[in-house]
């Protein structure tokens, strides 16, 4: 088992996380209680909101933060293409233009896919520093053997992904075996080497918020870049509860450690208002560092036409309709 | 701003919600309003009128009718005169005030914008959490209305009643007034807070567009002097308050001996206590919404943090992190988290109290963000080092402004959270339910929140303990504020004991001078003097102790200390009763002729006075378990517990007629609820009472459960009211004494129950005993717990 911490940081000041031994006793004292995250949840969208040249910015800014995402059965190297260039050009250059950002370099913030895709799409995404993100570890149940698991993040990350999703051994969790997530976590981690590692909790299925803020601990202790809700496979992906805990995690490892871990919830966000909502969150319990891709994005295929049509109407005043904008 | 630079600092900017239909509204009422008085505006008697401020920035936002005593009178009139038809038809009144929660629901944005023009909160807060709230509480009452007949079976409407609320909630506080009062068949005189009018008049406007009958609800507008006149009007049956402990207090003793039923909703300075296993992010938000919420001018305001050690100062760090992210600011934009204070008097009171906090030692934290140049603000404000004794651990401050202390065990928490006069609300974290369950019920409030703070809602009743008031609003107990037994109003006045002169110095056979009964024990009064029990005819039966002072002292010392009868279950209360019961009918003869040598009646009516008591006693062990509690229906998801406390220490003046039932008619409900008593038997008929000694010593009662002193009716009667240790005070006698009780219950805002001068009859079981006794012998405390993991 590789226990050695990743060095900190690079000299732009992009620090990653070094991890730390397992710590239990923190593990077995996180908290949520359901019904008060639920409330303050209710009204994150309430207390806080964004209209018109603020809302344009922060939608832009969403799509910035944005993981455009096809992870299908049916992906094709010229539906990855496709996916690629809309995430070259989110937006319709004459709205950037109208906004006054005709010189700024608007772009997802990657794409994700499967392994088998990764070639295709930075092939496609060449001269723009967008990266790719591949999910892994025998993405999205995570129960093949750990050595393939392991093996597929080397290959990704040799075929040229910058960034790793892996799901976690929701097992580990449900059993209450912290220890053996953590090992597993970890040992992801060293095999994804410079390329950044995303941990997928699959919250979902594990059953409760306080799984979710344990699982959220022991992922940032092994150290992990990003915590992620979900694959997008789950009956119950990304939510504002489950974020909320989240992210409270981070905030808690950052006021323990100093460390900044990112968060990405995916699955479920397909309207701009959902977009802006979770962006408050962010920005309320995690501070104004968390609005930028480094530390936050949106695991999407949907929500950038609903992005789109709002800008349009925030441009042109009159309500948009889909088919005036690119498919991605 | 440009969309660039907005990337660059991402904030949030600004997001007003228009006041052009509210200023529209004005505009048409030329900005100047009227009372309303039977079913229409109509301008004020004297002719003069006040400004109504915006807090946020000053601007005069409509001139308010300034009410007298004509304006008054005629809004009494009206109403009094409304609500016999009014009280006649259940149904018709669901349909009116079903019709009025939605044209509350139909117009809710333009009430949430006249709010907050007017008193200065959140848009956000008054369009989500007042209004929805105010549509909710008449949408609940109208089911009440409907099934007032079946539900409340036995009870009428008071008649007239006469509320004034306060400026914090102005439309909801109207609401909780109005709705039950109405559902209850009365007709009311309102007056909204002086400086927060419009909502009230607003919503007369749709009381006429619901087709409410003319005369049921007035509103008349002013200042406190208006709202004097109508709490003292000759026609108020009823007197509902929601105001300050100060006022509340006044309007208790100038209310003493009307006859009036009072319910008083006062201040307070809850705590909100923090165990070391609770969710502290969580918590931390609760803190938000129990001191941040209305700019903490909220009475049951989360306003002393009690934290335990362990976690004391990380949850003080993140409490700090949290304020610099609240946002102080224009109430109508719609990402403003504290709006504007009410007014500059309450400004300044608030600067003037924390400066006090600070000047006793008090650390101030407060988050560097700036305030609006204009306009009533005050920063989120947190004292730290502050100790129980300094003014802010005890002072209501009613502002955005929380003072912190620590504690080591659940038991000290308890008491910190005890250790003051008020008993509104009180809040718990901690994510184990053994130990929530185990402090909701030591913490002496009206409403205990787990894990979450300041949930309200209609169907569960809102109300203090101590200084904090008394009676509920919401429920099934908030109804009987607004009913009385229908048997009530045929009660004929009491009949004054006629002392016959005595006949000569009397001989009694062996000397039998009762003394006090203090603590299970028998005790020489302290006055040294004993007092002659003479027959109708003036023959010597006995003597008793002259009771004083020192003596209810004692008495209510013993009461205070017999914790043992308290933690006592109900089934075990139970058994002790039936001992007393049996014992007391094992001596029936002794008592029967007791009661013909005292009261003069004839062998049969004195025996059937002893087997009455008998058989109360029994009534009562069999309530001692039963009288249960209720689980709310809330929308919240939520087990909203309502428990039935005892008060705590007694005072029980007992009747003259029938000086055996009356007495075991008072004593035998409060203790079978849990409460220790300290009673004042009948002046002229005391020997019922001191004879009991022996059946109390005999039964297992612990000492101190039931305390007897004898003597001068009128002063022990004083004292007792006068008591500060004394929660609860029953009074049974002439209308005078009804009088000085509620005045001097005032003191402490002690629980009255005064029989106005009537006499009951205590062997109609209708009037005797039953729920009614039980009610009065207990408080509802309402103990919110949420869940879901």
């Amino acid at each position: 088992m590789n226990t050695a911490l990743k060095s900190v940081g690079d000299a732009t000041g992009d620090a990653r996380n070094p991890g730390m031994p397992l710590d239990l006793e923190w593990v077995a004292s996180a908290r949520a209680n359901r019904s008060a995250i639920e409330r303050r949840a209710a009204t994150i969208g309430t207390r806080r909101t964004v209209k018109k040249a603020h809302q344009a910015a922060w939608l832009i800014k969403a799509i910035s933060c944005m993981d455009l995402t096809t992870l299908s059965g049916d992906d094709t190297e010229q539906r990855v293409k496709r996916l690629c260039m809309k995430a070259r050009n989110p937006v319709r250059r004459d709205l950037l233009e109208a906004m006054g950002l005709g010189e700024q370099v608007v772009t997802t913030g990657a794409v994700c896919v499967y392994h088998e895709m990764i070639q295709t799409a930075l092939r496609a995404l060449e001269g723009t520093n967008i990266p790719v993100a591949a999910v892994s570890t025998g993405f999205p149940a995570g129960l093949s053997p750990l050595h393939l698991r392991v093996q597929e993040i080397k290959e990704s990350v040799a075929a040229g992904a910058q960034e790793i999703d892996i799901v976690i051994s929701r097992r580990h969790v449900l059993t209450g075996n912290w220890q053996a997530l953590y090992d597993e976590v970890q040992e992801f981690t060293a095999a994804c080497g410079d390329a950044h590692i995303k941990a997928i909790l699959a919250t979902g299925e594990l059953g409760t918020l306080r799984n979710v803020a344990r699982a959220s601990l022991v992922c940032m202790m092994a150290g992990v870049d990003f915590i992620k809700t979900s694959t997008g496979k789950e009956s119950v992906n990304a939510t504002l509860p489950v974020s909320l805990t989240m992210v409270r995690a981070i905030r808690d490892y950052r006021e323990r450690t100093g460390v900044l871990v990112g968060y990405k919830p995916a699955g479920g966000i397909s309207k701009a208002k959902d977009a802006l909502v979770y962006l408050s969150l962010m920005k309320e319990e995690l501070g104004r560092a968390w609005l930028e891709p480094e530390l936050f994005r949106f695991g999407a295929s949907s929500l950038l036409g609903d992005i789109e049509r709002q800008l349009e109407h925030f441009v042109t005043g009159r309500y948009s309709a889909s088919f005036r904008h690119a498919i991605g | 701003m440009t969309i660039a630079e907005i990337l660059e600092t991402m904030e949030y900017g600004t997001a007003p919600e228009s006041a052009s239909e509210a200023t529209a509204w004005l505009e048409r009422k030329s900005r100047q309003f009227g009372h309303f008085i039977n079913g229409a505006f109509s301008s004020p008697d004297g002719g003069s009128y006040f400004d109504t401020l915006n807090p946020a920035d000053g601007a005069v936002l409509a001139q308010i009718a300034q009410g007298n005593a004509a304006d008054v009178d005629r809004a009494v009139k009206a109403a009094r005169k409304a609500q016999i038809a009014w009280a006649k038809d259940g149904t018709a009144r669901a349909r009116i005030l079903y019709a009025l929660a939605r044209l509350v629901q139909k117009h809710s944005r333009l009430l949430a914008v006249v709010e907050t023009l007017d008193n200065g909160k959140p848009i956000r807060e008054s369009r989500d959490i007042d209004v929805p709230l105010v549509a909710r509480h008449f949408y609940h009452h109208a089911g009440w209305a409907q099934l007032m007949d079946s539900e409340m079976a036995g009870y009428v409407p008071v008649g007239v009643a006469g509320q004034v609320i306060p400026w914090n909630f102005p439309l909801l506080m109207l609401a909780w007034k109005i709705a039950p009062a109405l559902a209850m068949g009365n007709c009311v005189v309102l007056k909204p807070a002086e400086g927060t009018s419009l909502s009230a008049i607003l919503f007369a406007e749709l009381c006429v567009e619901a087709g409410l009958p003319k005369g049921v609800v007035n509103i008349v507008t002013g200042d406190g002097a208006t709202g004097g006149l109508i709490t003292e009007h000759d026609y108020v049956d009823k007197v509902a308050f929601t105001g300050s402990t100060a006022v509340g207090r006044m309007i208790r003793e100038r209310t003493a001996g009307s006859g009036k039923k009072l319910t008083l909703e006062l201040g307070g300075k809850s705590p909100f206590i923090v165990f070391d296993d609770a969710d502290l992010d969580s918590a931390v938000e609760g803190v938000v919404d129990a001191i941040w919420f209305n700019q903490g001018e909220v009475c049951c305001a989360g306003s002393r943090l009690l934290l335990q050690e362990p976690i004391a100062d990380r949850f003080i760090a993140k409490l700090t992190a949290r304020m610099e992210r609240l946002v102080v600011g224009d109430p109508m934009d719609k990402t403003v988290d504290i709006g504007a204070v009410a007014s500059e008097v309450q400004l300044q009171r608030i600067k003037d109290m924390v400066a006090i906090g600070v000047s006793e030692g008090a650390e101030l934290i407060q988050p560097t963000q700036s305030l609006p140049n204009q306009g009533c603000f005050f920063p989120p404000t947190l004292l730290c080092n502050v100790e129980t004794s300094s003014t802010l651990a005890q002072e209501e401050v009613f502002g955005p402004v929380l003072v912190s202390m620590t504690f080591r065990t659940p038991s000290e928490a308890v008491a910190m959270a005890n250790n003051t006069r008020y008993g509104l609300a009180a809040t718990v974290w901690t994510e184990n339910v053994n130990l929530a369950l185990d402090i909701a019920p030591k913490v002496q409030a009206g409403i205990v929140w787990i894990n979450c703070t300041n949930q309200m809602d209609a169907a569960s009743g809102f109300g203090g303990m101590r200084e904090s008031g008394y009676g509920r609003e919401g429920g099934r107990e908030g109804l009987f504020e607004y009913v009385k037994p229908a048997f009530l109003s045929t009660l004929k006045p009491v009949k004054p004991v006629a002392v016959a002169a005595p006949d000569g110095i009397a001989t009694s056979g062996i000397d039998r001078t009762a003394k006090m009964y203090v603590g299970g024990k028998q005790a020489r009064p302290d006055s040294g003097y004993s007092t002659a029990v003479l027959s109708p005819k003036g023959a010597l039966i006995g003597h008793v102790g002259a009771g004083s002072r020192k003596d209810i002292r004692n008495a209510v010392e013993a009461a205070t200390g017999a914790t043992g009868w308290a933690g006592m279950n109900g089934h075990g209360r139970a058994q002790v009763m039936y001992f007393i019961a049996e014992n007391l009918a094992a001596r029936q003869a002794e008592f029967a002729a007791r009661i013909k040598d005292m009261t003069g009646c004839n062998a049969k009516a004195a025996d059937t006075e002893v087997e009455a008591s008998i058989n109360r006693l029994f009534t009562y062990a069999a309530w001692a378990d039963k009288f249960d509690g209720a689980v709310h229906a809330v929308p919240q998801r939520s087990v909203s517990i309502a428990m039935h406390e005892p008060n705590g220490v007694m005072a029980l003046i007992c009747p003259d007629e029938s000086p055996l039932l009356g007495l075991i008619s008072l004593v035998a409900p409060a203790i079978a609820m849990g409460n220790r008593v300290v009673v004042v038997p009948s002046q002229p008929h005391p020997l019922s009472a001191t004879d009991l000694y022996q059946v109390f010593d005999t039964s297992d009662l612990p000492g101190g459960t039931v305390n007897i002193v004898t003597g001068g009716k009128a002063e022990l009667t004083k004292t007792l009211a006068d008591h500060y240790g004394v929660a609860a005070i029953w009074y049974h006698g002439p209308l005078e004494g009804s009088t000085l009780v509620e005045q001097a219950s005032a003191a402490n805002l002690k629980r009255c129950w005064v029989n106005d001068g009537k006499a009951r009859d205590w062997l109609d079981n209708a009037q005797g005993e039953g729920r009614e006794f039980l009610r009065h012998a207990t408080q509802i405390k309402n103990v919110w717990v949420p869940y879901g993991d």
